[in-house]
């Protein structure tokens, strides 16, 4: 392939946000019928990256070359008419519709003239080779919502190939696969490289880098952090390239050790990982870290320890007390508290006053013979707001028109305001700026020297290993390792996360 | 009281102004007696379509429960001679058990409002016809029903009864609305569910109160129907009123995304509407195009409403 001329080039791309940089300076060429893995932990810039070739994000700084022509921005448009194709984590079919309508869907053959009616056997003699070149076992006439998830993944790849598209992005394509259907997509990916398409795959299973890829870009805090070609590929040298930063002292100790009590969840069995058991020890008094690639089943985790998804099996204890969970409000009762990673939409109502979401959860205590004390309500919103040093004009406004940080307190103030036992955080400092996130740490940990047992799912290394006081980490439903202080190191935690044992990735 | 309310409040006294120019008659004792007597009648029903519609829900079978509970009720009193304490108990018992009924298809079972309350406006409709083999249903010689007809459709005070049960329910409701912890739960759930349900609240009891508290005003409105027009005839007893109701509800600020609405906004809509019925009389705008009046006001309303928000709203972030 030396020679030839690269497909894609993209120079110096920069992406500012107000206060983050997610991309800083990134060059990257691909060749025709090359296949670059992409790599780098969560919030390392590669859905930036991507978002930027899809023509959805606009780069601040950079230029961008496809075939002969150049942008310093893309639209959608032109990422398509480039000849730019994703197969997303996220699939994005309408499953209302059937395989051809989906294939073709913004270039359906038509028949009928002026009437412009959908020439449905034209449209599926047209799918139906593509599918057979995929090695699709089901027909064009198929509807959608009948497919798996791997057969989905195919159609997406069928549609990239109806648009003749050039360069295919694969986006973790394989995070909700079995072994034989990743083996069978890997294939498709081969077959797709020798006809001369150009792949971008990205993945967190560097065992599939390591299968299908000719070359590895590394990404690391939005910038290159380095390129591997095809015999340098090799786990250990991943790794190598995605760690490596100075980690910010966060940490606070804890000012006493670790009660007795705590939450304890044995043989626990969430519906996304039906076959896979988790095991965790919360205990009273400390911070438990909980780390894992997004998808790992974390979140729900947290869902079924907060009753918001039923347990499939397995049981909870409180202090050694077994604990009935079949809803929120089970947890609620018991003191357990989920600050939920989607704030807008499961924490706060947005178009309440902060005091009212502050008393939502505890509103029975406001009433007297069954009126609000609207005044009492008032008053702890206030005392609440004071202790967060919250931000915000008055308890009066609608929660809606506060920052990230501040709608993350009242969340908490909701919560605080109870007698907290176990408050699981999901991701709680996501969107949430850099003076706003020591706040929460500090609170975190002020929770936690009160005796509250602290669960902290995040995606952030430096926070997972700044703040916590273990680390357990989850790969496909279950705990693939707990690390203590001591032992914590973003190497250790990333080989647990993609489901290497320690031995193994040594 | 919101700036929503204190629009609709400013609207209702220009129109009634126009009206009351235009023919005199309209501020006559009788003209106003007459149509306080309609504004209890419609209103009543009215708050409890509101209470459904904040959950995010819908009731289209108010109308039909109107008929079956009206003929069941007749019944009851003529032929079976009951009690009329006890026939009117049923009649609310029955109002609260189809709430559940509603409620419950709603909730436990995720079927649609729209849906579910559709099936029992033609369910009731029809059960209603066949009840009577589609005949009227009066009172006839009916045995002591004096009392009953004194509280249904009296007068105290000179002003009519069902505005006056009007008073009391759109108080009562006010405060659980406004004051209560299932009025703050009823705006959390119907605003996001989500949010509700993470907040450890039982969303699915709160929205099954809500369908609740419409059967039993809808049995309690049937009673004062009954005894409004003295004779029930299944096939259009409360015809398009759950239309009226829902009218009533949107016209005062109720959303059918769910989470806004107020008491006093559902009362004002029904009497906008009302007012808007009796312009059409008194100024002998021909009754055929009633409803294409009601349907106009209605859509310039909620149009005005809407464009005022979106302007506020860009006043408040710029």
């Amino acid at each position: 392939m030396t020679g030839a001329a690269p497909i894609l080039s993209l120079e110096g791309i920069s992406k500012s946000y107000p206060g983050v940089r997610a991309l800083n300076d990134v060059s990257l060429h691909l060749m025709p019928g090359e296949v670059l893995g992409l790599i780098g932990e969560n919030g390392a810039g590669k859905s930036t990256l991507m978002k930027v070739l899809g023509g959805v994000v606009a780069p601040s700084a950079g230029r961008i070359r496809v075939g002969g022509r150049e942008w310093s921005r893309l639209t959608v448009a032109d990422a398509q008419g480039a000849g730019i194709a994703f197969v997303h984590q996220e699939l994005n079919l309408f499953d209302n519709l059937d395989v051809a309508a989906n294939v073709l869907f913004g270039r359906e053959p038509l028949r009928g003239g002026p009437l412009r009616l959908v020439d449905r056997a034209a449209a599926r003699a047209r799918v139906a080779p593509l599918l057979a070149r995929l090695g699709a076992d089901f027909t064009p006439d198929t509807p959608v919502a009948a497919l798996s998830i791997a057969q989905r993944q195919l159609v997406e790849i069928a549609k990239a190939l109806a648009a003749e598209a050039r360069i295919i992005i694969f986006d973790e394509p394989t995070s909700s696969l079995t072994l034989a259907e990743t083996a069978r997509l890997l294939s498709v990916v081969q077959e797709l490289r020798a006809a001369g398409t150009a792949i971008i795959y990205i993945t967190h299973r560097l065992a599939e880098i390591v299968d299908c890829a000719d070359r590895v870009v590394c990404l690391r805090d939005g910038r290159m952090a380095g390129t591997l070609a095809r015999h340098e590929i090799g786990h250990a040298t991943m790794i190598r390239l995605m760690i490596g930063r100075e980690l910010r002292a966060l940490y606070t100790p804890p000012a006493r050790p670790p009660g007795p009590g705590g939450l304890r969840a044995e043989g626990l069995v969430t519906t996304a990982f039906p076959r896979a058991t988790a095991d965790l020890d919360i205990r009273a008094g400390e911070i438990l870290g909980l780390a894992g690639l997004v998808g790992a089943g974390r979140t729900s985790l947290a869902r079924t320890l907060f009753g918001l998804d039923p347990a499939r099996a397995g049981r909870v204890m409180l202090d050694g007390r077994p604990l009935r969970l079949a809803s929120p409000r089970d947890a609620v009762a018991a003191g357990i508290y989920l600050a939920p990673e989607d704030r807008k939409a499961a924490g706060l109502i947005l178009s309440l006053p902060i005091a009212e979401n502050v008393s939502l959860a505890s509103l029975r205590r406001f009433a007297r013979f069954f009126l609000l004390d609207r005044q009492a309500e008032r008053e702890v919103a206030e005392r609440q707001a004071r202790a967060l040093r919250l931000k915000a004009p008055h308890v009066g406004v609608a929660a809606g028109t506060l920052s990230g940080g501040n709608q993350q307190k009242v969340v908490l103030a909701k919560w605080l305001s109870m007698a907290p036992r176990v408050i699981l955080f999901d991701e709680p400092t996501r969107g949430i700026d850099a003076g706003a996130k020591g706040e929460i740490y500090a609170l975190m940990r002020a929770l936690a020297d009160e005796g509250v047992a602290i669960l902290m799912i995040s995606s952030d290394m430096e926070e997972v290993i700044g703040v916590s006081d273990r680390i357990a980490v989850m790969h496909e439903g279950r705990i693939s390792g707990i690390l203590n202080r001591d032992l914590f190191s973003e190497q250790a935690v990333l080989r647990l996360a993609i489901g290497q044992t320690e031995e193994a990735g040594a | 009281m919101t700036r929503k309310d204190l629009g609709l409040g400013l609207l209702l006294v220009v129109i009634g102004a126009i009206t009351a120019l235009l023919n005199p008659l309209f501020l006559s004792t009788v003209n106003l007696l007459n149509m306080a007597n309609l504004i209890g009648l419609f209103g009543i029903f009215s708050i409890g379509q509101g209470l459904i519609i904040i959950t995010g829900g819908i009731d289209l079978s108010v109308g039909a429960m109107f008929a079956l509970l009206g003929v069941v009720f007749v019944d009851l009193l003529v032929n079976y001679e009951v009690f009329w304490p006890y026939a009117v108990l049923i009649v609310l018992v029955a109002g609260l058990l189809l709430g559940a009924l509603h409620g419950v298809l709603v909730t436990r079972l995720g079927m649609q409002p729209f849906v579910v309350t559709l099936c029992g406006l033609l369910i009731y409709r029809g059960a209603a016809r066949y009840y009577t083999q589609d005949g009227t249903m009066g009172f006839g010689y009916a045995g002591d029903l004096d009392t009953l007809t004194w509280l249904a459709s009296g007068r105290s005070f000179g002003i009519p009864h069902p505005f006056l049960a009007l008073v009391v329910v759109a108080l009562v409701v006010g405060v659980l609305l406004h004051r209560s912890v299932f009025g703050r739960y009823l705006y959390a759930v119907g605003r996001n569910e989500e949010a509700a349900r993470h907040s450890g609240i039982d969303t699915r009891a709160v929205v099954v109160g809500a369908y609740l508290l419409g059967g039993l005003l809808a049995g309690l409105s049937t009673v004062l129907l009954v005894f409004y027009t003295s004779s029930v005839s299944p096939s259009s007893f409360g015809n398009f009123y759950e239309l009226y109701a829902i009218a009533a509800a949107v016209l005062g600020g109720c959303s059918l995304r769910g989470g806004e609405g107020s008491v006093l906004g559902i009362v004002l809509g029904t009497v906008l509407l009302q007012i808007l019925q009796n312009l059409v009389n008194i100024l002998g705008i021909p009754s055929s195009l009633n409803f294409a009046v009601m349907g106009s006001v209605i859509l310039m309303g909620v149009l005005a409403d809407q464009q005022l928000g979106r302007r506020r709203a860009a006043l408040a972030t710029a």
